[in-house]
């Protein structure tokens, strides 16, 4: 395959995840923001939003108001900002659209409706109501695509860069969301656990989709360790940092099978990743700081993310 | 935290503005003569089922047509007075490829076109409206979409589709093609001999100046001989008709013609919508052209003995003709590369993958020449590959079409196109060209400069529609503007009389109209010769009487359908 074809599936994947990911964080933030105070609803929940999706000083920059409005326009139509839902979509397009070959008609198709969708949008959010039809029109669109994906492409490397890219992007994404909320929630010293905690954890959970899976693993109420327990080392839940470098793995394997077995620097990387995953206990990672923890595996995850380009000649 | 991982894909990325690459459909804006005297022909009579009576004109879709066919479109008549070599020319309505030259009220239908009129009666006009509609969310979904220079509003526009297929007999279609086998020859061996010893040219047919100073002359490709002596592998001719036995050859795109990746999405989107019309007439398929393409390009590879690796190069997705370039890769099953992807080592091309280099054997290459490699053409262009045409010429890579074969689709050269054709084939040619000024020569310089405001005047190296003018359809201030660039450079137009297109029903706002229409039919060259699909594009002026056909210039397409007794 071509390297630059091979760059754009795995942008592909990235964006295709990070627009997701977006519109899950938008929705989460929706409900707790609707909150009462005395439940738990915090006035900084898209101050929050905002580092959680790490544009909080691309927003400052342009010396805008952190309130909903400003923030749901900046992270979902705003054709400025590089990372809003609309460029996620039109990056992952773009990409696309270059190595269109690659793609079958119905993983293209998915991609070209949701940027389709997208242009009726227009820049400007009319009300709540468009909000909710966008944030559902993205996820279902790109759920086409992973569905789309799945059942037509040939399982070989252009579907496995695109599962690269996406497992990647998910890490990332799973990595910052539970370490600025962590931040926010957990100042040193204070106790965990309070009850006004609850609905903020379970904001966490609601993005990823994953609060009916704590409750049928853990079978107690909502922990902040065991969110955390639950989102970094538990491999059954698809958004958790051991699961995705699993999926990581595999598709490096895969990609190095197929090329006749060799393994560059970008596999022995994850490798290595993805057995610390395996052998660490949650207390552990209590003990030696969490925010620690998800800043080196941050930071590690973007490593990964140049060693494979470099290693693929992106 | 560090910043999270980001690839800008900006409008700009890997395209600059110097080395945009124009796509080059090729320009019908016809020229138009009518044969005078246009009794409608006889047709070949055929047994068919009785005809059913027509609908009253209140249901009937062809109500409208019948009244508009009945006037000639105003500015197709123009050429009263034009001398031309030989042909008598009258003002007459221009021939419909439905009806004839009868009007179209009194119920005679040629015989191709029976089954699509009793379509079109059985088919209220909202239903035909819906498919439309259906035709087009397709096309949009699917992603076939063209850009157009210079209007940013419209930077992924759809080439707009019409529902109402063109018909050819399969006896007009082989006569077409005997013609296109003939030319497409005669362009190959033509392309072979000023590259190569210049018989022609010594034997005085044409001006060597108009091919030697000529602008699509490559200097690098003299006394170079591609694999198999082929230059032209794929060619596309745009043909215009003007009567039931008259067709022209309006333009012979030698270059890299566009518009396949039309023929086959209209001929799929037509097999959806209207299945029960593929049982009521017998098409001939044109989905073979992908497999036949491959071979041909397979056929011409410098390297015997190993599977060939074939690569299809295009300039990027900024190019207007892009969808075509991924579409076509796709159906070929190979990989779609840009210059970047290529490189040359020891004048070897290969291509850059995620297991490392690869050797690459033929480039189907979709831009023009001066961009092929900065090295030997133009050195600000970074749409090709440095080396590339050392490779070529150590004999390592065939590069098709070959590069210098634009000489071939000059429209001054073109006037030759008979000269040609007979010096090399020994044959009269079968199609006939557009009588044609050269306005190089004083005489007809002359005569073109008098007769401004009927003619059809062009540049010998343009395309797409641009740069040319429609005398009938022109203000007296661009006609004035227009001489005073004739007079300064001459030999760089030609001119035509304008020809009176023929006409195909086409679905209006109001219904079913009559609207000019051309074909480009796609010619293939391997080393086991030439392969025509039966069918091509066929282009529809959209707009009442209008002439321009050019999707860049508005433009539509329709399918085309070879049929069968």
């Amino acid at each position: 395959m071509l390297s630059r074809t091979a760059g754009n599936l795995y942008w592909v994947g990235r964006y295709i995840e990070r627009a997701d990911f977006l519109s899950r964080l938008i929705e989460a933030t929706l409900r707790l923001a609707s909150l009462p105070q005395s439940h738990g609803g915090a006035t900084n929940a898209w101050e929050s939003a905002l580092a959680a999706a790490w544009m909080t000083k691309a927003y400052k920059d342009r010396g805008l108001v952190v309130d909903e409005a400003g923030v749901i326009a900046f992270l979902t139509i705003d054709p400025a900002n590089p990372s809003s839902i609309r460029r996620c979509v039109e990056a992952a397009r773009a990409n696309a659209r270059a190595v269109r070959t690659a793609l079958t008609l119905e993983a293209w198709e998915a991609i070209n409706g949701a940027w389709l969708e997208m242009q009726k949008f227009g820049t400007r959010l009319v009300d709540r109501e468009a909000l909710a039809t966008l944030l559902e029109t993205v996820k279902a669109a790109m759920q086409s695509f992973d569905g789309a994906a799945h059942r037509t492409m040939l399982r070989g490397d252009a579907y496995w860069f695109i599962r690269l890219g996406s497992a990647i992007e998910r890490a990332d994404n799973t990595a910052r969301v539970l370490d600025v909320k962590y931040h926010l929630l957990l100042p040193r010293g204070e106790t965990v656990g309070g009850s006004l905690d609850y609905f903020q954890w379970t904001t966490i959970l609601r993005t990823v989709s994953a609060l009916t899976a704590y409750r049928w693993v853990y079978r107690e109420s909502v922990k902040p360790w065991l969110v955390a327990d639950l989102l970094i080392l538990n491999s059954q839940i698809p958004r958790s940092l051991a699961s995705c470098y699993g999926d990581v793995l595999r598709y490096l394997d895969l990609l190095a099978n197929a090329a006749g077995g060799r393994r560059g620097p970008a596999h022995r990387l994850a490798s290595a990743e993805h057995a610390r995953l395996r052998g660490l206990r949650i207390d552990t990672i209590f003990t030696n700081g969490l925010h620690e923890f998800l800043g080196k595996f941050i930071a590690g995850n973007n490593r990964l993310g140049e060693a494979i380009a470099e290693q693929y000649l992106f | 935290m560090p910043p999270r991982g980001f690839k800008g894909f900006s409008s700009g990325h890997r395209r600059d503005n110097v080395t945009a690459h124009r796509l080059r459909p090729a320009t019908a804006i016809a020229a138009v003569t009518g044969r005078a005297t246009a009794a409608p022909p006889p047709v070949a009579q055929r047994s068919r089922s009785p005809r059913r009576p027509l609908p009253s004109a209140r249901d009937s879709p062809n109500k409208a047509y019948r009244q508009t066919a009945c006037t000639p479109p105003l500015h197709c008549t123009l050429c009263g007075n034009v001398k031309s070599s030989g042909d008598v020319l009258a003002k007459t309505a221009a021939f419909d490829e439905m009806f004839g030259h009868a009007a179209a009220g009194d119920g005679n239908v040629r015989d191709a076109y029976r089954a699509i009129r009793d379509w079109l009666d059985a088919s209220p006009h909202a239903l035909m409206e819906t498919r439309k509609a259906q035709a087009e969310l397709f096309f949009r979904r699917i992603g076939i979409t063209f850009a157009v220079y210079g209007d940013p509003d419209a930077a992924e526009r759809l080439i707009p589709f019409d529902i109402v297929p063109r018909i050819l007999h399969r006896a007009e279609w082989t006569t077409l093609e005997a013609g296109l086998r003939q030319r497409v020859g005669a362009l190959n061996s033509f392309l072979a001999d000023i590259y190569g010893p210049r018989e022609i040219l010594r034997a005085g047919l044409l001006p060597e100046a108009l091919v030697l100073q000529n602008p699509g002359f490559c200097l690098p490709m003299i006394g170079h001989r591609p694999a198999h002596d082929i230059w032209c592998h794929i060619a596309g001719i745009d043909l215009v008709r003007t009567d039931a036995h008259e067709f022209y050859v309006l333009e012979d795109n030698a270059r890299t013609p566009s518009g396949v990746s039309y023929m086959l999405e209209n001929r799929e989107v037509m097999l959806k919508l209207v299945p029960e019309l593929f049982h009521a007439v017998k098409v001939a398929p044109v989905e073979i052209y992908p497999e036949a393409l491959l071979e041909t390009l397979q056929s011409v590879s410098p390297n015997v003995g190993t599977a060939p690796v074939v690569v299809l190069m295009t300039p990027g997705q900024h190019n207007s003709a892009f969808y075509e370039h991924s579409f076509l890769a796709d159906k070929l099953g190979i990989e779609l590369v840009e210059g970047s992807d290529l490189a040359v080592k020891d004048d070897v091309v290969y291509m850059r993958t995620t297991q490392g280099p690869q050797r690459v054997d033929v480039i189907y290459r979709r831009l023009d020449d001066a961009y092929l490699d900065p090295l030997c053409f133009r050195p600000d262009s970074t749409l090709g590959v440095p080396g590339l045409m050392a490779a070529y010429a150590a004999g390592n890579v065939t590069i098709c079409n070959a590069p210098g074969t634009g000489v071939a689709d000059d429209k001054a050269i073109y006037s030759y196109m008979p000269e040609i054709i007979e010096f090399y084939t020994g044959e009269k040619p079968i199609l006939n060209n557009v009588p044609t000024w050269r306005c190089r020569e004083p005489e007809a310089l002359g005569y073109v400069l008098d007769h401004l405001a009927e003619l059809v005047i062009k540049e010998v190296d343009g395309s797409g529609g641009y740069g040319m003018l429609v005398g009938p359809h022109a203000p007296a201030a661009t006609i004035a503007a227009f001489a005073a660039k004739l007079r300064a450079h001459p030999e760089k137009f030609i001119a035509q009389p304008t020809l009176a297109l023929s006409t195909c029903p086409t679905l209006c706002d109001s219904g079913i109209a009559p609207r000019h229409v051309d074909l480009r039919p796609f010619v293939l060259t391997g080393s086991a010769g030439i392969t025509i699909v039966p069918g091509g594009l066929t282009r529809v002026a959209l707009d009442p009487g209008s002439l321009v056909v050019n999707s860049s210039q508005g433009g539509g397409t329709k399918d085309t359908w070879v049929v069968d007794d």
